[in-house]
């Protein structure tokens, strides 16, 4: 078990193990030993490729570095996304079409994502026990369902909590976001996601609305007239073991003055690669997240919500679909084509899915029982599918979960996940209530490497 | 006998056409409508000067049990600072005492107008007089509400149609402006049944429905809630297993009797009981008390909650077989009425003066709203058996003995000499460590972060003149709840767990640095704005610095401060000075001062 806080001092391990250095030094080391016959230079260098390459084999297996995370608030239809059930009694208009994977059909609504499944992993099997919006979205971004006691920490702000990166702008970002963005939950605000607007609008609160000598003057006199007073016969070195809010201020002004801004400025990248992912938030907001993660940032979410579609559920779900598909295509392929799809985990789901039964209003209700994600990139197995929904009707009554064949659990999902980026998710922590408190509650799901 | 009229006035009278006379009055009547119409808009538009309205009935100073009481506290807290050889902070100037008292009773420090007017009093007299004219002030009810309901039904919007939030916090106000004691506000809670629309308090368990209920208020949840924040007893993890980590006790007895007993003059030191042996939780002492909740259900809209049989079976670790499960609490047993509705016997339970769980838990959440930080952390996890630090059990006692008297707590936290303390020592403090075991000794009062919604309403409130509360215009109401709202959630609300210490986050600072809700209220603005208004009417540089410092530290500069912001101010005028003062106010609100308690 160890302490919650991560160290001040930045001597974690991060992404540069321990224990790989530890191999590369050992590799290096005989390479040394047996340097009698060839120069020592020489096997230098090949003692460094053989280690690389052993490293490389295993990251290859987990080699996540950063996740994107489309998040589809409102909870869009299994049936009109990624599992469709055409010409069934639950089928209602959608229409399915062939994928890149053979044998595998997704709706209709998404031909440019068909083109890409088979960079894909889906999951069409999910389960939970939240119906309603806002326990289910914490439920699926926390991988916990909510607990009076404790306020768990977003999957983001986990992944972040677990590494260490030294960038000048927040580690943990998520564009438009709505009602329930990111949370770092006990893990401290410190890990709350960073929130932005569309891409195409300045970032919040970046800019200083005066002059620049203004601003210089105000800084001057916080810091060499008021905080000297406050910090006047209290503790030595009050900010940096208390308060952290000087630090803060200048981490805050480094920011602005940043070079690594221009990650969230989209209108730096080509027009045509700004078209492809389509004329939207949506769509800018995802350009912007693979800009982000260029920058070395951790977790990006980029939200698109109005998916509850309790009336007119076709409509509504299709013209989601249609900012979804260009969006979803064009993020793959521009992943692939910089190099970043094997260290990026993609993930695109929302909090439940909707009811196989139609409503008399034309909708669908919410369904947490049977609903799909879609995840790429990292070191999921591509072009695979796990799990299976009925397309039979489901009398009411009867158990929901007849119908889901390998059903995968939400804790399952968050395990799985963190395990992609080499974080040991048993590991305990000790909460704030007291508690040790393992990073997820959930198994991995090997099926899915 | 009715004066005669002059013989020249009939015929004035006979003369006059009636004509002329009603449009006469036609005219009246419309300058009379016009004038009426701009006093409207004039007094809906314009702040009033409402503060020492009411000051006739505002005391100066408050019985002598409640200084009574607050010395044993002192006592007690004093034995246990000396034992540990440790130095204590002088008294904090009355100013900052008021400042501490506004933040934990309304959310802000005080407006200027506000400490203008408690200067006309002799300062021994300001910090008690600021106490009870808070006492008397809505804002301080709707405050607390507001914190007790994150306690009972947290933060989320709840179920859709059957739950009111805002019902249940003006519900949770009106007692507590009313002095309701305490004890049968939770009693309320707990046996509440109806709308939850009539019957506001009922909130308190249909916030815990949600469509997978099955029409009931979820016990589980509502046993977890009742414990934590009735009785500061966070039994949860008991839910799915029995306590194997040791953190949860309970006394026991053979016979069940009493062991809580009251505190003798003098036994204030006294924090373990004698006589005494404990057990470790049980998943059945989880349910049993979930079992209380489970007769409750909701069939019909218009009826509401209503009582019905209880049905509680759990499956319990390692066991194969539902178990039913009977109602049942935990500890002092013969406490609990035999007869009766199971949710009344366990509101009596709950609510006993013996049972000194609730009376602890109640005195540790009240301590935290003042000073920032709870006498026993976390906030909701007392051991039930102790042991206790020095004063938790003083003003416990004295709380149940005076019918749990949320007000006369108020008054005497706020009379003890930890609140009063300075939050400097004179010593020099070398290491972390140092400064927290005297604070939590409460040898000084203890450097804690403004909550979200305490930075968003002293930012408002330090740039508006006049004290926003009950009688300000509706349209400044509006703008104080509105831009709060706003702020609190891009800030980040920090949730049911707001005495949780938090560091601020980049975005946090970037948002007060460079945001609209400060620039907006520091902008040269002469109708709204302290910073404009003090530009333009203070006399001096010097007394423009020294009320811009009222009006957010709620301090006077000191010399370095008023030379540095007064070089600032030399040679400007009008919209340059305004601007010059909006800096100062932005430079004050981005401070570590502004944005802690201290």
């Amino acid at each position: 078990m160890e302490p919650l806080i991560a160290g001040r001092d930045g001597n974690e391990p991060g992404c540069h193990s321990l224990r790989n250095f530890q191999r590369r030094r050992f590799l290096r080391g005989g390479a040394y030993a047996t340097g009698g016959l060839l120069s020592q230079g020489m096997l230098t260098r090949i003692a460094e490729r053989l280690s690389i390459a052993s490293e490389s084999k295993d990251n290859d297996k987990l080699a996540a570095k950063s996740l994107i995370i489309l998040w589809m608030q409102g909870g869009p239809s299994q049936l009109e996304t990624f599992d469709p059930h055409p010409d069934t009694k639950i089928g209602g208009e959608t229409k399915a079409i062939q994928t890149s994977v053979s044998g595998l059909q997704i709706a209709s609504t998404l031909p440019r994502t068909a083109e890409i499944m088979h960079r894909a992993t889906l999951i069409r099997s999910l389960v939970s026990k939240e119906g309603d919006h806002e326990r289910a979205t914490y439920n699926m971004k926390t991988g916990w369902r909510p607990d009076p006691t404790l306020v768990h920490p977003a999957i983001g702000s986990v992944i972040c909590h677990q590494t260490q990166d030294n960038i000048e702008i927040p580690r943990h970002v998520s564009i438009l976001s709505g009602q329930w963005p990111s949370r770092g939950g006990y893990m401290g605000s410190v890990l709350d996601a960073f929130q932005t607007g569309d891409p195409k609008d300045p970032l919040p609160n970046l800019k200083s609305y005066t002059e620049k000598k203004v601003f210089e003057n105000r800084m001057h006199d916080l810091k060499n007239v008021v905080e000297s007073e406050f910090r006047r016969g209290r503790l030595r070195e009050l900010d940096k073991v208390k308060t952290l809010h000087e630090s803060s201020t200048d981490r805050a002004t480094t920011m602005m003055a940043s070079e690594q801004i221009k990650a969230f400025d989209i209108a730096l990248e080509p027009s045509g690669v700004v078209a492809s992912f389509g004329d939207n938030s949506f769509g800018r907001g995802c350009l912007a997240a693979i800009r982000l993660i260029e920058q070395g940032v951790r977790c990006v979410e980029v939200e698109l919500s109005g998916w509850d579609s309790h009336v007119q559920n076709y409509s509504l779900q299709s013209g989601r679909c249609a900012i979804l598909d260009a969006a979803l295509h064009a993020l793959i392929q521009q992943l692939d084509q910089r190099g970043l799809l094997h260290q990026t985990i993609v993930m695109c789901g929302g909090e439940f899915g909707r009811t196989p039964k139609i409503n008399v209003a034309d909708g669908r209700d919410h369904w947490p029982t049977g609903f799909s994600t879609l995840l790429a990139g990292g070191p999921f197995r591509a072009g695979h599918v796990h799990g299976e929904t009925t397309p039979e009707w489901i009398e009411t009554g009867k158990d929901p979960l007849l119908g889901v064949k390998d059903p995968v659990k939400i804790e399952d999902l968050h395990a799985t996940l963190l395990h992609s980026f080499g974080i040991d998710f048993s590991k305990e922590l000790q909460t704030p209530i007291g508690r040790p408190l393992a990073l997820s509650s959930g198994s991995i799901i090997r099926s899915l490497f | 006998m009715p004066p005669t009229l002059p013989p020249v006035l009939p015929s004035i009278v006979a003369e006059a056409s009636p004509r002329p006379v009603r449009r006469w009055h036609k005219r009246l009547l419309l300058v009379v409508l016009c004038f009426g119409l701009v006093l409207g808009i004039a007094w809906a538009t314009s702040p009033r000067v409402k503060l020492l309205h009411n000051t006739e009935s505002v005391a100066s100073r408050f019985e002598s049990s409640i200084h009574t009481v607050a010395e044993q506290v002192d006592r007690a807290m004093n034995a246990e600072i000396a034992g540990r050889g440790l130095a204590k902070a002088n008294p904090a100037d009355w100013r900052t005492v008021a400042r501490r008292t506004s933040l934990g009773l309304i959310g802000n420090g005080l407006s200027l107008e506000e400490s203008r007017a408690v200067e006309q009093l002799p300062e021994e007299q300001r910090a008690i007089w600021w106490t009870e004219y808070l006492l008397k002030d809505r804002r301080t009810y709707d405050y607390l509400a507001e914190r007790w309901t994150r306690a009972t039904v947290g933060t989320n919007n709840g179920p859709f149609l059957i739950f009111r939030r805002r019902k249940y916090v003006d519900w949770m106000a009106d007692h507590f402006e009313k002095g309701t004691p305490y004890d049968r506000v939770v009693r309320d809670l707990i046996e509440a049944k109806g709308s939850w629309t009539d019957s506001p308090q009922v909130n308190f368990l249909t916030a815990t429905m949600d469509d997978a209920d099955n029409k009931k208020p979820d016990a589980i949840r509502l046993a977890g809630r009742t414990s934590r924040a009735f009785l500061a007893q966070r039994i949860d993890c008991l839910q799915c297993h029995e306590d194997y980590l040791g953190k949860v006790h309970f006394p026991e007895t053979p016979s069940g009797e009493l062991l809580d007993g009251a505190i003798e003059e003098g036994d204030e030191e006294q924090t373990d009981r004698t006589n005494r042996t404990d057990r470790t939780g049980q998943q059945a002492d989880f349910h049993q008390l979930a079992a209380f909740f489970s007769g409750v259900r909701l069939d019909n809209a218009f009826v509401g909650l209503r009582n019905s049989q209880p049905d509680y079976k759990v499956t319990y670790l390692h066991q194969e077989k539902d178990t039913s499960v009977v109602p049942q609490v935990p500890y002092l047993r013969n406490l609990m009425p035999t007869q009766g509705d199971p949710r009344h016997r366990l509101a009596v339970w709950v609510t006993h003066p013996e049972n000194q769980a609730f009376a602890r838990a109640t005195v540790n959440r009240m301590w935290a709203i003042l000073f920032g930080k709870p006498l026993v952390e976390p906030l909701d996890s007392i051991p039930i058996a102790g042991p206790f630090p020095p004063g938790l059990d003083i003003l416990a006692d004295d709380f149940s003995k005076n019918g749990f008297d949320i007000k006369r707590l108020i008054r005497t936290i706020v009379c003890t000499e930890a609140f009063r303390r300075d939050s400097r020592l004179d010593i020099d403090i070398t290491s972390e460590a140092v400064e927290k075991e005297h604070e939590n000794c409460w040898a000084v009062f203890p450097l804690t972060p403004l909550r979200p919604e305490q930075v968003a309403a002293s930012i408002h409130q330090a740039c508006r003149l006049h004290a926003i509360d009950e009688s300000s215009s509706i349209l400044s109401k509006l703008e104080l709840f509105g831009g709060v709202n706003d702020f609190t959630k891009a800030y980040g609300d920090q949730g049911d767990d707001e005495f949780t210490q938090q560091s601020v986050t980049i975005p946090q600072r970037l948002l007060v640095m460079n945001g609209a809700y400060v620039s907006e209220r520091i902008k040269n603005n002469p109708v709204m704005n302290a910073a404009t208004r003090i530009a333009l009417l203070a006399a001096t540089d010097k007394s423009a610095v020294e009320l811009a410092y009222m009006a957010t530290l709620n301090r006077m500069p000191s010399g370095v401060e008023l030379n540095a912001f007064c070089e600032r101010l030399h040679d400007t005028r009008g919209k340059s000075r305004a601007q010059a003062m909006g800096s100062i106010f932005w430079t004050l609100i981005n401070s570590t001062e502004f944005q802690w308690n201290h």
